[in-house]
């Protein structure tokens, strides 16, 4: 066991990192799921848009005004995209909410599809965060290190924020019975919005957490980690903050762990690799099959 | 008379909240029953236990003297739901069909809150609910080789709703209609089934007077002319002491009292359940 | 049958005969290469898996993400099926794998093959997935067609699949013969031919007595329930048929293209075509087939100059590059999405009456004016 964990040293630091990474995205999806009951297949993107405004704001700015400047950017985006796509259906069928979010989805690809033409980006390298480092004799670098700090530090912030601000407890309520909060006054337009814009800000610094460890951007390298992420927000129980990070980091490790090369069931790892996106998916189900309400997901009853 | 359906101990529980609690009653053939009770005393509940919506947390449904649905607790909730009998219910395996295969065996039902097929004209809400008893495959529909079939569907349609007065209404949008004739299309929907047991949940709820006498007339005259028996839920008190044989009477999901109209009407808890207890300040 | 019904079938017997003598003059007049073919073929394919589409989320509400896994089966099960043996043999196509599939089938064989192939995985798939509810159901079926498309670049079934590398040389478009002689098929009235008889497979479905089943599960899945009608047994049956189609259509797609790869399958198709169904109106089945035809003309001519640099004469080559005419396409189906929900059709299909109406309309305003 020892042993195994050595000669893994290097994967499991980059399962941890990249699970971070996915955790900070499946916040949004897990939030936004958990107060419209929509699966935001837009978010993704939002966070592939983060990481294509970095590369364009970096080339003439410092980091120090572009970092701040992208989390707002993509805060503003996420803002827009609830005002513009999911408001006007709120009184829709699910189905009509869903199709816009795969538009905006399609709208989002396509757009920096152009804007790149297609090219993979150079992500610019964040001075100190791409600075390697050696730990227990595994090479890494500086961002690996950083990620579960940053995560966790985030994630305690939000969970203060949800449990002890107005706000927050206008999220809770909203999640818990969207018309009767509705009835008490509580202004649901404002509290989704915001919703949206803690979602992307959260995609935001992931990406800039992601594509310092991958070095490029294309536009549909959100859709993968988006996928992951939402995988890791099912599994943790869909609306469950904490559920959310335990999953991504889960989801996180193992994959990382499967391409790293380490032999399960007697196939080394790099037979498995062609599978390590069909692996998510696989999960996935079996999740949703087994336990659908996830690890801390509240079972519902329908009303007939 | 024979039994036609009977609860024995029903219990349904969901989180901590007792819906229906150790229930149970029974309807002979033929009779018209209802179950009264002031709101949230757990009439539906019971309903949609019935009907296999709901797998009861304890207690078994017989339908004319078969078990149907049997369940029985286990663990904490043993101790807490399953009465005097703990093992009553655990002897013989658990059932639990799916509501299609309760409408099979002949209970049909309609639903409080208006449930008709939204898109589907008048015509073909009832022409749907004949669909259960095709015996055509899937194939055999498709090419249209069963076209005597959908041919006799077709007519036994016509036939409902004339008797209903909605043959006029037949192209309608079933949403469309008022109020009222919805409640008579819901009914004929689910006469389509060919029932022996009918379930009507608030047949009267937003009739006006003049409908509420139509239908109690109208239940008697269907209970007659498809040889049913009725069990149902209703909250207008002189539709219910007018055409039912006998009464239940819920509250808080535990049975208060049972018996003739008369009997209820005189039964102080009864009373008390619907004007409430005085209380000493 | 009352006059009015027979009417009507005669009109649309008229209408549907008018649209075959055209397509088939026309392939005899104008030159195979014109742009009009590849849109008349690639509008009938979208249109049937369009058509198959509509009827699981349209008519039985079933929102499945899914068809591109199912085309993708039918596209390889067709390709390895009717791939003459002398190619397998060959390294012409198998070049790193021995085929194992020793023997080959015509046409009209593999395309049904396509549609079981394709129905069999639907089945397997739907026992789990159909007991999901909306949003999930979706979801799993996205992440299958995904497992769907890794399993078949699997090189351990590299000498069924060929891996990750392309099929070809099989029997398309160009290699179909009219059967004992050698004259080819008109490739247009082919594909017209299969798909306009899937397509009246779809519509007698939906007008059958199980079609008003799925109508009733996608209105009101307890009533449904209540009046009998097994949700599951309906769910799956609805599913697998869809998927026949759906498997037929990736078989045809793959003799449009001349070659099949997993790669071409990815959840982006399954996308394009869920917005097909959108613009034509969900429960609309002339509706998806009038959209697949202008989706198909829009993308593949008449906006092609958005990507050419000269659009409508306007030559602007910094904006008219390419991957405009996508963005600008995305934002339609937006506007659409947004303002338009119920489509061009909405639930309503096309008919004499109302087309006759439309026109009355449009030409009393015109005289207005």
């Amino acid at each position: 066991m020892v042993d195994f964990f050595h000669q893994n040293l290097s994967y499991f630091l980059s399962g941890i990192s990249v699970g971070g990474q996915y955790a900070l995205i499946a916040i949004g999806y897990t939030m936004v799921y958990g107060i419209l009951r929509l699966i935001n297949f837009a978010h993704g993107d939002v966070f592939m848009c983060a990481g294509l405004i970095m590369v364009y704001l970096s080339a003439s700015l410092p980091f120090a005004i572009s970092i701040p400047l992208v989390i707002a950017i993509t805060a503003v985006l996420g803002f827009v995209i609830e005002r513009v796509a999911y408001r006007p259906l709120r009184s829709a069928p699910r189905m009509s909410v869903m199709i816009s979010a795969i538009g905006v989805s399609y709208l989002l690809q396509n757009a920096a599809l152009y804007f790149t033409g297609g090219l993979a980006k150079v992500y610019p390298e964040i001075g100190f965060l791409s600075r390697s480092v050696d730990i227990w004799g595994a090479t890494t670098r500086m961002v690996t290190i950083v990620t579960p700090f940053v995560t966790v530090a985030l994630v305690l912030i939000l969970t203060f924020l949800i449990r002890h601000t107005k706000i927050g407890m206008a999220m809770r309520a909203v999640s818990r019975d969207f018309e009767t909060s509705q009835l008490m006054g509580i202004k649901i337009n404002r509290v989704i919005s915001i919703t949206f814009v803690i979602g992307s800000l959260l995609a935001a610094v992931a990406s800039l957490l992601y594509f310092t460890n991958y070095a490029s951007v294309t536009p549909t390298s959100g859709s993968m980690p988006g996928l992951k992420a939402f995988v890791a927000a099912v599994f943790g129980g869909i609306g469950s903050i904490p559920g959310a990070v335990i999953g991504a980091f889960i989801i996180g490790i193992c994959e990382n762990i499967i391409k790293g090369g380490a032999s399960i069931f007697g196939i080394p790892g790099s037979g498995w690799t062609t599978f390590s996106d069909a692996f998510t998916f696989a999960f996935l189900i079996i999740v949703l099959i087994v336990k659908p309400t996830g690890l801390f997901g509240e079972k519902s009853v329908d009303k007939v | 008379m024979s039994r036609i359906l009977e609860l024995d101990s029903v219990t349904m529980q969901f989180g901590g909240v007792v819906a229906v609690n150790d229930l149970s009653m029974h309807v002979d053939e033929g009779e018209i029953v209802a179950l009264i009770g002031p709101n949230g005393a757990g009439k539906t509940t019971a309903f949609n236990c019935i009907t296999g919506v709901y797998e009861p947390t304890n207690g078994a449904i017989l339908y004319k003297g078969n078990a149907i649905i049997q369940n029985h607790p286990s663990g904490k909730m043993k101790r807490l739901y399953a009465g005097l009998e703990p093992d009553k219910f655990s002897s013989s395996k658990v059932l639990n069909p799916t509501p299609d295969k309760i409408t099979k065996l002949g209970i049909a039902r309609t639903f409080q809150n208006i449930r008709l097929f939204r898109s589907m004209t008048v015509f073909d809400n009832v022409l749907t609910a004949m669909h259960m008893r095709m015996n055509a495959g899937i194939f055999s529909d498709v090419f249209r080789i069963s076209h005597a079939e959908e041919a006799r569907m077709r007519e036994e349609t016509e036939v409902l709703l004339r008797r209903q007065s909605l043959w006029e209404l037949r192209d309608e949008l079933a949403t469309s209609l008022p109020y009222g004739k919805q409640r008579r299309l819901e009914i004929a929907r689910a006469l389509a089934t060919k029932p022996q047991l009918l379930l009507l949940d608030e047949p009267a709820a937003g009739m006006n007077p003049q409908e509420t006498q139509e239908l109690a007339s109208f239940i008697h005259e269907i209970k007659d002319e498809y040889s049913l028996t009725v069990l149902m839920i209703e909250h207008h008190m002189d539709l219910v002491m007018r055409i039912s044989d006998r009464i239940y009477v819920l509250d808080f999901g535990s049975l208060i009292a049972e018996g003739t109209p008369k009997e209820v009407q005189s039964d102080q808890r009864v009373i008390d359940a619907y004007l409430g207890v005085a209380e000493n300040v | 049958m009352d006059r009015e019904k027979r009417n009507h079938f005669i009109r649309l017997f008229v209408a549907i005969a008018a649209v075959y003598g055209i397509v088939l003059v026309l392939e005899m007049t104008l030159r195979p290469t014109n742009m009009l073919f590849t849109v008349l073929k690639k509008g009938a394919i979208y249109s049937l898996v369009a058509v198959s589409v509509n009827l699981l989320n349209g008519f039985t509400g079933l929102f499945s993400l899914g068809q591109a896994g199912f085309m993708l089966v039918g596209a390889y099960t067709y390709a390895i099926l009717t791939m003459p043996v002398a190619v397998k043999a060959s390294d012409r196509v198998y070049r790193y794998y021995d085929c194992i599939v020793g023997f080959d089938t015509g046409v009209f064989v593999g395309l049904i093959a396509a549609g079981l192939a394709a129905a069999l995985f639907a089945f397997l798939i739907g026992l789990p997935v159909l007991r999901l509810k909306s949003d999930y159901l979706a979801i799993a079926t996205l992440g299958f067609a995904e497992i769907i498309r890794a399993v078949f670049q699997w090189d351990v079934l590299g000498p069924l699949t060929n891996g990750a590398n392309l099929l070809r040389e099989f029997k398309d478009l160009s290699r179909i013969t009219f059967p004992f002689t050698d004259i080819p098929v008109p490739q247009t009235f082919f594909v017209f031919t299969v798909c306009g008889i899937c397509i009246l497979l779809i519509v007698l479905l939906i007008n059958s007595s199980y079609g008003r089943a799925f109508k009733a599960i996608r209105d009101d899945e307890v009533a449904a329930e209540a009046m009998g009608i097994n949700l599951f047994v309906h769910k799956e049956l609805s599913f697998v048929i869809s998927s026949f189609f759906a498997g037929v259509s990736g078989a045809l797609l793959a003799m449009f293209q001349y070659t099949v790869q997993a790669q071409q399958f990815r959840s982006m198709l399954t996308y394009e075509i869920l917005l097909i169904v959108v613009i034509g109106g969900i429960g609309s089945i002339s509706g998806s087939c009038i959209a697949s035809f202008l989706y198909i003309a829009l993308s593949e001519w008449w906006l092609r100059g958005l990507d050419m640099g000269t659009f409508l004469g306007i030559h602007a080559e910094n904006i008219f590059r390419s991957g405009f005419r996508r963005l600008v396409f995305s934002v339609i189906i937006m506007v659409i999405v947004l303002f338009f929900s119920r489509g061009l059709m909405g639930d309503k299909e096309l008919s004499w009456a109302r087309t006759s109406a439309w026109l009355r309309r449009t030409f009393r305003k015109r005289e207005a004016v």
